[in-house]
Order: C-alpha cells, then structure tokens, then sequence
C-alpha cells in the first residue's frame, strides 16, 4: 500500500510540474496567478518527499515485494544501510535526485523575494520544466515502485558490499546536491535570456546559487574520493573512471562560471560568456547522468544498462541543450559591453582562469567519450589511461597555480607594476622552499618541487594580503572566502603532487611473524583471525606498526558477505595530516602467508582537506554582507510599493 | 573591411588556431597513450603487436594457476575456449574476483615467446557484471545465464548496481 501512496505522489507531483512549467513560462504579471507558480513548487517537494518517504519506508519495512527494495537491500542489513540502499541503485537515487531537485526549488521560492516577481516566477517555471523531465524520466523508465507479485522473494539479493559504508550515506547526495544545483543558475540563464536583461544585478543573484552549488558538488566529489580511497583497498584516490570524469567536467565548467559571475556582477563585462557557461555547466551535469545510467560506458558505477533509459537522457539532453542554445543565439548577443582592462587586471587572470578550465574540460571530455567514438566507428576497443590525462594536468595545474599567485594584489580593470614587488619577495621565498624540497624528494622531480614552490608561493601573497587588508580593517566575506578558495587550491595540488610521487607502496608476500621496513616504519604481520560481522565473516590480519616510540595496530579486512556471496577487502589505515600509512589484504597464499599491500602515503589528506576549504571558501562567499543588503534593499522597495 | 570586422576576423581566426592547437595535441596524446584490446584469437594469431603497450581479455584455464613459492609472481592461461590461449605472467596482489573460469582483463606487453607480460589484471567488481571487453566473447560461447538466487526467483539477471571507483578491481 505504501509503495502505491509513493508512486501516486509522484504522479502527482509530476502534474504540478506540468502545471508549474506552464505557468511559469508563460509568466503571468497578476500576483495571483503568480503565486499559483509558488504554490505548485511547494506541491512538488511535498509530493516528492513523500514519494522518498514511501520508499525509504519499504526499505526499513523489508518489503522485498518492491522488486527495487529486492535487489538493493536484505533483511540482516544494518537499519542505516537499509536506509541509504534506498539510494544505493539506479531507480531509488533518482527518486533522491528528484527529492534534491524539489528541494532546491523550494529554496528559490523561499528567497524569492529577493528577485523580482516575474523574474522568480520564470525561472520556477524552467525548473519546473526540468523537473518534469525528470519525474517522467522516473515514471516511465525507472519506476522505483514496481512490484514483484506473486513472485516476491522470501529475501533481498543484498547491497553491493562496496556500498555498505558511510560512504554512500553521504556521498550520494551531496554529489547530487551539486549536479541539481547548477539546474538554477541554468534557469536563471535561461529567465535573463526571455526577459533579455542580463546585467550586474542579475549576476548577483546567480552568484550565491552558483556558488553554493559548485561548494556542494565540491564536497561530493572530494567525498567520493576519499570513499574510493579507503574502500576500493588499493590505495588510490582518483582513477580517470568516466563516472569520476562525468562528475568532474560540470565542476570544471562551474569553476569558471565562479569566476566569470564575479565580473559580471563586480565590471559588467563577460555577460554573454558568463551565460554560456551557465548553460554548460548544467548541461554537462546531465550529461554526466546520462553516461552513468545509459551503459553506454560499462563502468562499475554504471547502472544496469538499458537502451530505453539511454534515449530518454540523450533526447532529454538534446532538447535542454538544444533549446538553451538556441535561445542564447537569439537573444545573447544583445548582451555586448565594452568595457577595456590591462593585462594586470583581475579581468585578464579571470579570462586565464576560465580559459584553463575550458581546455581542461575538454580534454576530459575527449578523453572520456573518445573510446566511445572509436568504437561506434571502428568496432574496436581502446581504453585512454592515467598517462593522457596526465600529459596535460599537470601543465594545465602549474599554470593554474603560476596566475592564481597574482590574484591577491590585482585590481580590477588595470593594477600599478609596483605592488607586483610583494609578489616578487614572496616568489623569492617560495622558490628558496621549492629548493629546500627537490633535495628532499625521493625520486626528485623537477616537476613536483616547482608544484610546491608555486602551491607556496600563492599561500604567501594570499596570506599577506589578507594580513594587509584585515589590518585596515574588516574584510568581505566574499574577499576571505575566496582567499581560503585558493588556499585550498594550493594545498589540493601541493598534495597531489607529493603524494602521487612520493609514496612508498610495496606489495610483498608476508607469513606470520615477519616483517617488512616500510617509509622507515617496521610492520610485522602476527597473523590471521576469523570474525563475524552483522552479515558477513571476514578474515582480519593484525600488523604491528612500529615507527621510532611510537607503536599501533592496523587490521585490515577480507570480507566475505553472506547474501551476495561477494568478497570485499577493508584496508587497515592510520591516517596522519602528513602520512597514511595504508595496509590491505591480498589473496591467502600456502602456509599462513598471504599477499599483502602496504603503502606509505604522505600528504594523500591534503587533497581532500584541500578540497574541503575550497567548498567552505565557496560558501563563506555566499554569506557575504551585500547580498543579505540587497535583500533588504528589495524589502525595502516592496515596502515603498505597497505604501504608494 | 571595416576596422571593428577585422578585429573580430583576426580575433575568430586566432581561437580557432587554438582550438586546432588543443584538438590535434588531444588525438597526438590520446593516440600515444591508447591501449587497443585483443581477443585471445588475436594474441595467438600474431595479429596482436609484440613489446606494445595492450589490452587483452579471456576467461582464466580451470587449473592453470601456479603460484610462485617465493614471492608474488603468478602465471596463469587465458582461453577463449575455441582453441586460443595465452600465458600471463604477473608479479603483484590479484584482484578479490579473479578466480578461475572468471572473464579477466590483463594490461601490459607481449613478449617475443608469446608470454604476456602483465602490469595490471583487471577484474570485475561483482558477480552481475563483465567486463565489456568480454561480453562479446561470452556471447559465443554456450550461453550460461545467471541463474536465479536461491528463494530469489527471476530478478537477478537485471539487478541494478552501483558501486564506485575504478572501472575494475585490480
């Protein structure tokens, strides 16, 4: 009964985006018909939610008569991962991308007396639109509901063991927070181009979504890394996965749509560019959802495939893309300003930064869908490795690092020469340091050292800027937010630098009461034990650590779960803000011994930890005091209205 | 022509000299680091390249295994179960799902005696899923569909799954 209440809310709430889109885009002035609009996005969250409820509620139930809930989930699962299996396939995380979408619908209807009426009631409208795409997308190819009578298993086929963790609780849905998210800049491209206003005003408004989405999608894909780290047991944190690349391209396209709002709204300049990007960003998201759920690229992210889902993505896509585009080539190009700057201009290294990321895009693009191509046209397969990425990465990443150094002292418009003299000492300095560390690197690598030395030389002029600027007095929010964004930017890449190259990893073959020198650390393997976990046994291996004084166990897990019958390694790691020492279990060998991965990674934290501050720099901006005074501004005018 | 269209001729002309740039470093690159795969037929018959960087597949013999006593080299035989095989030999941890009568994915180099020198075997993640590579090969092969989960009638030939990371446990 409850699974049939879900899927009627979600019939309903896709009538009320119907509705909503309708409405919306045709842009009514009477305020009734307005906040008819509102009222259908409240509708659609509603509904929504409900439908999750209902879903989540057969999970914890274990009604595995919901054929979705039989596959994803089995009765010995842990109460919380039969929450977050709900998520955890196809139908059910798109039942959450939905519930996402709702949600930040609502959000922008909350706030939207900060815009003016038509302005929210258009951009409500192009949501609502999406949002119909996406209900119908679940309704008609990706039911979650769907029964299995009278054919109902006595049990669920269990979870992938890989997703039993902390991991998929969070991960999906922030991840998801960020992909949706970009949907409002996208409509609040779209309403600019309908109504033909783009200005400075319209990008402040655009500024606080774009920005929080991009810090959410942030924190989704540095999540995601970190899971992979710790649970795929292999030690790596970033593998060129086209499910990783289809994440990473809309936060590459994001990233520069950042940056290219903050002229905008602060110089007037980069309308049309700025536009376009928010058009991309969100198309690539889609993209991104069309080449996890399609199969077209088999990857172990990749849902089952299924053509019929493929087609509807790709026309979904085709008409969002389509129809943006072509509306943008209509009416953009009434959007031109001239307005000069310099070279020395935050303008200029704005444009760099936006050109960076639009070739960084397309490499990954390239390198992502070419072995598609090759096969749709030769039948043949290839595969494009870590190598070809890394050909332009790490050139694209030094140079990213040798402008971001700049940024701190610019100007808009043009910048005298001689504040460049800071950034010259502190150049100096880091230069000094990026010595000091190739004599220290092992294997030395020209290539690291000037990573760091550049990854320090940005924390000095941002340091010593702010230090300047808080001196003078209060500083903006958004100032400290961005400066914290770089910082994170410079410790992610001093990171992945290190640890890419620096780290020790060893795999040996280890019997009990033997040991091995890891990174100067002893490890002594003492041997093997059986436990039992709520539903699966696992083989524990316990290592003595030993480094100087200081001593401690790792147990690193060999899984085997009972309903699947998968096998699943659990890597044993102590985690350190310089080093991960990273142990896991290989394949039992004769004699008690086994096969054993022991790795030494420092700085692997500074990538996430890098990450991290970035996002919260990212939402740190959005809390900036001009915009909660452009709220009180529109107050106060609606005030003034009503009065008059 | 007007001096505000030249402007802008040279300006079109100069961002698609760049985007030449870009395109043709990306197929130079891409194709340097491209590996090609090879069905077993194609490793035996010659067709696949010796001491080239390459993919290859096939399902792992049933007893052909062999561990080193002494440290992490193994050897095993990849079939097409037509009459193709090869030798991997490969130093290193396999993956939790490499077992024999396993679809498995091996990435390195032939060398002259016809032994594949493997720098990764790849496997794959869970039970419902084959490599694409394979998939082919499967399919001409008798088929062996996969069976109903015990109390668990006819849902597990589509059971949906999501899991993360690399395309492949390795």
């Amino acid at each position: 009964m409850i699974p049939e209440l879900g899927n009627f809310a979600l019939v309903l709430a896709s009538v009320l985006a119907l509705g909503g889109a309708g409405l919306g885009l045709y842009a009514p002035r009477e305020p009734v018909l307005q906040s008819g609009v509102l009222s259908m996005v409240f509708g659609q969250w509603a509904f929504s939610f409900v439908a999750f409820t209902a879903l989540i509620y057969a999970f914890v139930v274990d009604d595995f008569s919901v054929s979705y809930v039989a596959n994803q989930s089995n009765s010995l699962l842990p109460w919380y991962y039969k929450v977050s299996a709900a998520w955890g396939g196809h139908e059910g995380s798109f039942l959450l991308w939905i519930l996402i979408m709702g949600t930040w619908m609502l959000a922008f209807a909350l706030r939207s007396d900060q815009y003016p009426d038509r302005f929210t009631t258009r951009v409500l409208g192009v949501l609502s639109l999406l949002n119909l795409g996406f209900i119908c997308f679940a309704l008609f190819t990706s039911n979650p509901f769907l029964r299995l009578i009278p054919l109902s298993p006595a049990d669920g086929a269990d979870l992938n063991p890989l997703l039993q963790d902390f991991g998929l609780i969070v991960h999906p849905p922030l991840l998801y927070a960020g992909y949706v998210g970009l949907a409002i800049p996208f409509a609040m491209a779209v309403a600019a181009l309908l109504e033909g206003r783009v200005d400075a005003t319209w990008a402040r408004w655009c500024r606080t979504w774009a920005n929080m989405a991009w810090a959410l999608l942030t924190c989704g894909i540095a999540l995601g890394s970190w899971w992979a780290y710790y649970e795929l047991g292999w030690g790596g944190w970033w593998f060129w996965d086209p499910v990783e690349n289809a994440s990473f391209m809309p936060w590459l396209a994001a990233t520069a749509l950042v940056h290219s709002l903050s002229v905008t709204e602060n110089r007037g300049t980069f309308k049309s560019w700025t536009l376009l990007l928010a058009i991309t960003a969100f198309s690539f998201s889609l993209l991104g959802a069309f080449i996890v759920r399609s199969g077209v690229l088999t990857s172990v992210h990749s849902f089952a495939v299924d053509p019929e889902r493929g087609m509807y993505i790709l026309t979904f896509l085709a008409l969002v893309v389509g129809g943006s585009l072509s509306l943008y080539a209509a009416r953009a190009g009434q959007n031109t300003a001239k307005v000069g700057y310099e070279v020395l201009s935050r303008e200029f290294f704005m444009l760099v930064n936006n050109v960076i990321m639009v070739v960084s895009l397309a490499v990954v693009l390239w390198g992502t869908l070419a072995p598609i191509g090759y096969e749709a046209i030769t039948g043949g397969r290839i595969s494009i490795g870590t190598p070809f990425f890394n050909a332009f990465f790490v050139p694209l990443g030094l140079m990213l690092l040798g402008a971001l150094a700049l940024v701190p002292v610019l100007n808009w418009k043009r910048t005298r020469a001689q504040v460049l003299a800071s950034v010259y000492q502190a150049l100096g300095v880091s230069v000094l340091l990026g010595g000091l560390i190739w004599f220290a690197l092992d294997p030395a690598s020209l290539l690291v050292a000037g990573a760091v030395g550049l990854s320090v030389w940005v924390v000095l002029t941002h340091a010593r800027q702010l230090w300047f600027r808080l001196g003078k007095g209060s500083v903006p929010a958004a100032y400290i937010g961005m400066t914290l964004a770089h910082l994170g930017f410079a410790m992610g890449t001093a990171g992945i630098s290190i640890t890419a190259t620096q780290s020790v990893e060893s795999d040996v073959r280890m019997s009990p009461q033997s040991s091995i020198v890891l990174a100067g650390q002893q490890v002594t393997f003492t041997g093997v034990i059986d436990v039992l976990g709520p539903n699966y046994g696992a083989q524990q291996g316990i290592f003595i650590v030993t480094d100087g004084d200081r001593s401690y166990e790792l147990r690193p897990e060999k899984r085997q779960y009972f309903a699947g019958g998968n096998t699943m390694t659990e890597a044993g790691i102590s985690a350190g803000f310089l080093a991960d020492t990273y142990i896991s279990l290989g394949e039992p060998l004769e004699g008690g011994a086994w096969a054993v991965r022991a790795h030494y990674k420092p700085l692997v934290r500074w990538v996430w930890l890098g990450a991290l501050l970035m996002a919260f720099g990212g939402i740190l901006a959005v809390f900036d005091k001009r915009y909660a005074r452009q709220r009180r501004r529109q107050e106060a005018r609606q005030g003034e209205v009503t009065l008059s | 022509m007007n001096p505000k269209r030249k402007q802008r001729l040279y300006l079109m002309l100069f961002l698609l000299l760049v985007a030449g740039g870009i395109t043709a470093l990306l197929i130079q690159i891409s194709g340097e680091n491209m590996n090609m795969f090879y069905p077993p037929s194609d490793v035996v018959s010659g067709k696949a390249p010796v001491g080239e960087n390459l993919r290859a597949g096939g399902m792992v013999q049933n007893g052909s295994v062999l561990r080193s006593e002494s440290d992490l080299g193994v050897t095993f035989v990849l079939t097409d179960h037509k009459g193709a095989d090869f030798t991997v030999r490969y130093t290193g941890i396999l993956p939790d799902l490499f077992r024999e009568g396993q679809g498995i994915l091996v990435e390195g180099q032939l060398n002259q005696a016809g032994v594949f020198e493997a720098t990764e075997v790849l496997a794959k993640h869970d039970e419902n899923y084959m490599p694409p590579e394979l998939m082919e090969l499967q399919g001409e092969m008798p088929e062996r569909k996969p069976g109903p989960m015990p109390g668990f009638p006819g849902t597990a030939q589509d059971s949906p799954r999501v899991t993360m990371g690399s395309a492949y446990d390795s």
